[in-house]
């Protein structure tokens, strides 16, 4: 292989002046963390909402819960996020596109919204399937003790059903943060853009995407080993998993 | 609002976004599907082997693909197919590669670390007694899982195996970060040259969300009916 590495490349300085080349891809890391923090958060806020909505007696948001989930789950992400990038603006009232669009951090923004609002279906799909999981008797009991449907799901059906879905939702979490990436097609500088605008600087390729890689494998692993403690930590006394 | 939209500029788009674009998008899906499965069962029986090497081997490729975003994977191979073309044919310098073959090299090695668990879960929903039948019936290993237990896995799958199609057909669209023409990369050229970037994509996303509510549907048949079935 007829290829320079040049793995001091990292100490050198960076072209941006913002110290060197290591520098610019912590910095990337520092930013794919925040959006998928966000967009985490939206994510599981609606995502809640919207799973809920999905296993009510009602038909109205049964329907509702079906829509929205079928609405965020067939298109690309990276099409939604266009749609919120240039779309959105151009078909709000004026003022308010202006506003959008003279946003400073626009980027960073738009990829929490779009890659939360995107994960909130996979969200929602998975805390369905949680609560379906229960057996009938729980909300039943709930409602016998004189519960009202908020009550019920407030402390009986959502506490059991969030620890058993916690084994997806951080695979949903971790689906997130690798999503943020996406967001380089609407200019935002994270780990992934950072690499990329690393090696159009540098030209070192292929030390740019290496470097890249193992800090996604880093995250990966604190997330999973955190996960695995949380899990430990709210197990269920009597389940698989419990003490 | 809508008052100002031109939708005469996506009609005079359509040969283009659909003959360049969608045909590009659909190859790429069927191809990368076909090879991520292939690729994917492999990796599934080096992971159920029992031949330990094996299994970590399979089981470190799979966890590795699986923690990084495509985009960077995209990228990734966009610049080390050349140097792995050269290494293969012993050229001098490294080979270029066209765009087609670059992506579909991408997505047959990604999916199949996605496929691999898929066809590796539908491999442990056989019974034990299954290939316990098939060696007793004098049927060696290549032989029981040609005839009786990859059958029944793929068909047990196929569900899981289409809806996993789908998501790689939407993620075919990231290769418009090597400003490659598939279906959204057409109408995204066409956006920028005619200034309309609003059609465009509003049509590509409504194109991609009807294409796909209607496989998704047909896998919600399907998997009704096989549940008739066992």
């Amino acid at each position: 292989m007829n290829y320079n590495w040049n793995w001091g490349i990292f100490f050198q300085p960076n072209p941006m002046g913002t110290g060197t080349y290591l520098d610019m891809l912590l910095s990337g890391l520092a930013l794919t963390l925040k959006t998928a923090a966000l967009a985490w958060v939206i994510a599981l806020i609606t995502g809640s909402i919207v799973g809920v909505m999905r296993t009510l007696p009602s038909k109205g948001a049964n329907w509702f819960g079906f829509a929205y989930v079928e609405f965020f789950r067939n298109m690309p992400l990276l099409v939604q996020l266009f749609l919120w990038f240039f779309v959105l603006p151009e078909i709000l009232p004026r003022a308010a596109g202006l506003w959008l669009k003279q946003l400073p951090n626009a980027p960073f923004w738009t990829a929490a919204i779009g890659v939360g609002f995107f994960m909130s279906a996979r969200v929602a799909v998975q805390l369905q399937a949680g609560i379906s999981s229960l057996p009938r008797g729980q909300k039943m009991a709930a409602t016998a003790l004189g519960l009202t449907t908020v009550q019920g799901y407030r402390y009986v059906l959502l506490p059991m059903a969030f620890r058993i879905i916690l084994p997806p939702l951080t695979s949903e979490f971790l689906n997130t943060i690798k999503n943020t990436a996406v967001a380089i097609t609407i200019g935002l500088l994270e780990l992934t853009g950072q690499a990329r605008s690393m090696q159009e600087f540098s030209f070192q390729v292929f030390e740019a995407f290496t470097a890249a890689t193992i800090l996604y494998l880093l995250v990966n692993a604190v997330v999973v080993t955190a996960m695995r403690f949380l899990e430990r930590w709210v197990a269920i006394p009597g389940y698989i998993t419990g003490k | 609002m809508f008052g100002n939209l031109d939708f005469d500029v996506i009609r005079r788009a359509l040969p283009y976004l659909f003959y360049e674009g969608m045909t590009f998008t659909l190859t790429l899906t069927f191809l990368a599907a076909l090879g991520g499965l292939i690729f994917g069962t492999a990796l599934a029986l080096m992971r159920l082997s029992g031949l330990k090497i094996l299994g970590r081997i399979a089981g470190i490729y799979v966890d590795f693909m699986r923690s990084l975003p495509l985009v960077l994977v995209i990228f990734w191979f966009y610049f080390l197919v050349p140097y792995i073309g050269q290494w293969v044919t012993g050229a001098s310098r490294p080979i270029s590669v066209g765009a087609f073959a670059s992506s579909l090299i991408t997505f047959i090695m990604f999916e199949a670390a996605y496929f691999s668990e898929i066809m590796r879960a539908g491999i442990q929903s056989i019974s034990r007694g299954q290939p316990a039948a098939a060696s007793a019936l004098g049927l060696t290993y290549a032989q029981t899982m040609r005839y009786v237990v990859l059958p029944q896995a793929f068909r047990n799958m196929l569900p899981v195996l289409i809806t996993q199609t789908i998501v790689l057909f939407q993620d075919t669209s990231l290769v418009y970060v090597l400003s490659i023409t598939d279906f959204l990369g057409a109408a995204s050229k066409v956006a920028q040259r005619d200034g309309r970037l609003v059609e465009m994509y509003l049509f590509a996303a409504v194109v991609y969300f009807t294409i796909s509510c209607i496989a998704s549907y047909g896998v919600r048949r399907l998997q009704a009916r096989i549940a008739i079935i066992r």
